[in-house]
C-alpha cells in the first residue's frame, strides 16, 4: 500500500508536467492547426538557456523566468519567420517546417555545446518526504505539481475570464469571423505560439532535473509523451491535456514501479491504440461542436 | 448629404473571372437597401468585398465619405462597419453570452453591459439561453444571435448577408421586423442581401438588383416589387 501511495504520488507529478507540454501542444493546434513537432526542441533550447542563466546568477529562479521568455520569443519567431509563410498551405507543410527545425535546433546545440550531459540539479530536495512512515511527495514533485496548477489555473483564467481569452478562443476557432468583429487575427496566432512555447519550457525546465541530465535530446521523450497525452485527451481539449497528463503519469508511474521501466513505454502505446480505436478524437474532444 | 455607405465602379474578380462589374450603389443613413438577385448574382462577394474579406480589382468602397482602400477588415469593423456572413457566422463553441461580449469587445464596459442587456430584450428567445454555447441553439437562434452580436457594436452599417436562409417564415418575418424597427428608432443603416426577394423587399426603403454581377436595377422598394418584368426576368418569380 505505501508503495502505491508513493508511486501514486510520483506519477502525479510526472502527470504534471506532461499535461503542461501536452498543453502547449493543443494551444498550438487550437491556434493554428499545426502538430508542432518542433516543441521539444524549442523547449529544450530554452532550457540551455536557464541552464545559463542559473549559473550566472546562481538563482533558479532567474533560469526559469529566463527560459519563458526564451521560450516566447522562440515561438514568436517561429510563428513570424515560419509558420506564417506556409499558413493555408498543405497541413503537411507545417510538420514537414517543424521536423526540419528539430533538426536545426538540435544540430545547432550539439555545435554549440556538444555531446556532452550537462549536470541539472533540482532547485529543492527530491528525497520523499515521509507522513506516518509512508513515503509521499518529495519537495521538488510538490513544486513541480504546484508551479503546473498555477500555470494551467492561470491560462484557464486567462481563456475564461478574460477579453484576450475570449479573443484568443474565437480567433482559433472561428478566424474569419473574428476578423469581420474587429479581433486582430494574426497577432493572437503569434501570441497563441509564443504563449505555448513558454508553456512548454516550463515544462521542460520541470522535467530535467529529475532526468539524467541536459543534452540537445534531453526533451525527445517528453515531446513523444505530451503529443501522446494530447492525443489522448483531444488535441482540441485542454481539460484533455490536464486528464490526459496526469493519466499517463500515473499510468507511467505503476507500471515501472509494479512491471519495470522497461515495460512502461509499451503500456502507454497501449493506451494510445486503444484510445485511437474506441475513440479517436481524443477522450475529451470538443470537435463536435463546429460540426455542428 | 454624403450616404452611410457608398459603393462605386466596383469590379472584382476571382482567379480572373470577374464577379462584380463596375457596380455603383448608395447605402443612405438609416436606410435599409435590399441587395437582390438570383443565386451566383454576386450578393455575397459585394458584401465581402465591402468589409475587406475580399480584395477589389478596381473601384472605392466609402464608409461615412472616408475611401476604406487599404483599410484592414479589423479597422473597418472598428470604424462601424458591421457583417453578419452568410451561414450566419455564430462561434458555435462560444456561448451566446460570449458571443455577444465579443461583438461589444471595443465598446466601454458599461456600454458594454448595457448593449447586451438591450440585445437580450430585443431578441428574447437569447436571455433564456445566455450560458448555451452556440452549437445548441436553432437556426433562428443562431440568426438572432448572429444579428444581437453585431447590433451590440453599435455600428453605424450593417451588412447582412442571407438571413432567412433555411429559417422558417415565421422567424424571417420577426427578424426583418426588428431590422425595420431598429433603423426607424436608431437610424441603423442596412444592407441587406436577400435571394428571399419578397420579404427583403417589404421591409426596404430601396433596392438593387446584381444580374450576372451588374447592376440591373435600382429603384425604391415598392416599385421593384411590383414590376413583374424584372421579377421574372432576374428574381424568378
Amino acid at each position: 500500500m505505501d508503495r502505491l501511495v508513493f508511486l501514486l504520488g510520483t506519477g502525479l507529478a510526472r502527470g504534471a508536467v506532461l499535461a503542461l507540454f501536452a498543453l502547449s501542444l493543443v494551444l498550438v493546434w487550437r491556434a493554428a492547426r499545426v502538430v508542432n513537432f518542433a516543441q521539444g526542441a524549442m523547449a529544450v533550447t530554452a532550457t540551455y538557456v536557464a541552464f545559463v542563466v542559473t549559473g550566472l546568477t546562481g538563482s533558479f529562479v532567474m533560469g526559469l523566468v529566463a527560459a519563458l521568455v526564451a521560450g516566447a520569443a522562440l515561438g514568436w519567431a517561429v510563428e513570424r519567420g515560419l509558420m506564417r509563410r506556409i499558413a493555408g498551405r498543405s497541413p503537411l507543410a507545417g510538420v514537414i517546417v517543424a521536423v526540419g527545425l528539430v533538426m536545426i535546433l538540435q544540430s545547432a546545440l550539439g555545435i554549440l555545446v556538444g555531446g556532452r550531459t550537462l549536470p541539472v540539479e533540482a532547485p529543492f530536495d527530491e528525497t520523499p518526504i515521509s507522513v506516518g512512515g509512508v513515503p509521499l511527495l518529495s519537495p521538488y514533485d510538490l513544486f513541480v505539481l504546484v508551479a503546473a496548477l498555477v500555470v494551467m489555473a492561470g491560462l484557464g483564467l486567462l481563456f475564461t475570464r478574460t477579453p484576450l481569452g475570449l479573443q484568443m478562443r474565437a480567433a482559433a476557432f472561428a478566424p474569419e469571423v473574428s476578423r469581420i468583429l474587429g479581433v486582430r487575427v494574426s497577432r493572437l496566432l503569434t501570441l497563441g505560439w509564443a504563449l505555448s512555447s513558454a508553456v512548454a519550457a516550463l515544462a521542460a525546465v520541470l522535467l530535467v532535473p529529475t532526468e539524467l541530465g541536459l543534452t540537445p535530446h534531453a526533451t525527445d521523450m517528453l515531446f513523444v509523451l505530451g503529443f501522446t497525452v494530447a492525443v489522448v485527451g483531444g488535441l482540441d481539449s485542454p481539460v484533455g491535456a490536464l486528464v490526459g497528463g496526469v493519466g499517463v503519469g500515473v499510468l507511467i508511474s505503476l507500471v515501472t514501479g509494479y512491471l519495470g521501466a522497461s515495460v512502461a513505454p509499451l503500456a502507454v502505446l497501449v493506451l494510445l491504440v486503444v484510445v485511437l480505436l474506441v475513440r479517436p478524437q481524443g477522450l475529451l474532444a470538443v470537435g463536435e461542436a463546429r460540426r455542428a | 448629404m454624403t450616404a452611410a455607405l457608398e459603393i462605386d465602379g466596383l469590379t472584382v474578380g476571382y482567379g480572373g473571372a470577374p464577379v462584380l462589374r463596375d457596380v455603383r450603389l448608395d447605402v443612405p443613413h438609416g436606410r435599409i437597401v435590399a441587395l437582390v438577385g438570383a443565386n451566383g448574382a454576386g450578393k455575397t462577394t459585394l458584401l465581402r468585398t465591402a468589409s475587406g474579406l475580399v480584395p477589389a480589382a478596381r473601384g472605392t468602397v466609402r464608409l461615412d465619405g472616408d475611401d476604406l482602400a487599404g483599410v484592414s477588415v479589423e479597422d473597418r469593423s472598428r470604424r462601424g462597419l458591421a457583417h453578419v456572413p452568410e451561414g450566419r457566422g455564430v462561434v458555435v463553441e462560444l456561448t451566446v453570452e460570449e458571443n455577444l461580449r465579443l461583438g461589444a469587445l471595443w465598446r466601454s464596459p458599461a456600454e458594454r453591459r448595457a448593449a447586451i442587456a438591450d440585445a437580450y430584450e430585443l431578441f428574447e428567445p437569447l436571455a433564456r439561453r445566455r450560458t448555451s454555447p452556440g452549437h445548441q441553439l436553432s437556426g433562428g437562434e443562431r440568426q438572432m444571435l448572429a444579428l444581437a452580436r453585431a447590433l451590440v457594436a453599435a455600428p453605424g452599417v450593417l451588412l447582412l448577408d442571407e438571413p432567412s436562409l433555411g429559417l422558417a417564415p415565421r422567424v424571417v418575418a420577426q427578424i426583418m421586423a426588428v431590422l425595420r424597427r431598429l433603423c426607424d428608432a436608431t437610424g441603423l443603416t442596412v444592407l441587406l442581401a436577400e435571394q428571399n426577394v419578397a420579404s427583403a423587399l417589404s421591409v426596404a426603403d430601396h433596392g438593387v438588383v446584381l444580374g450576372l454581377g451588374e447592376v440591373v436595377a435600382s429603384r425604391p422598394a415598392a416599385e421593384l416589387l411590383h414590376d413583374t418584368t424584372l421579377r421574372h426576368a432576374y428574381l424568378g418569380f
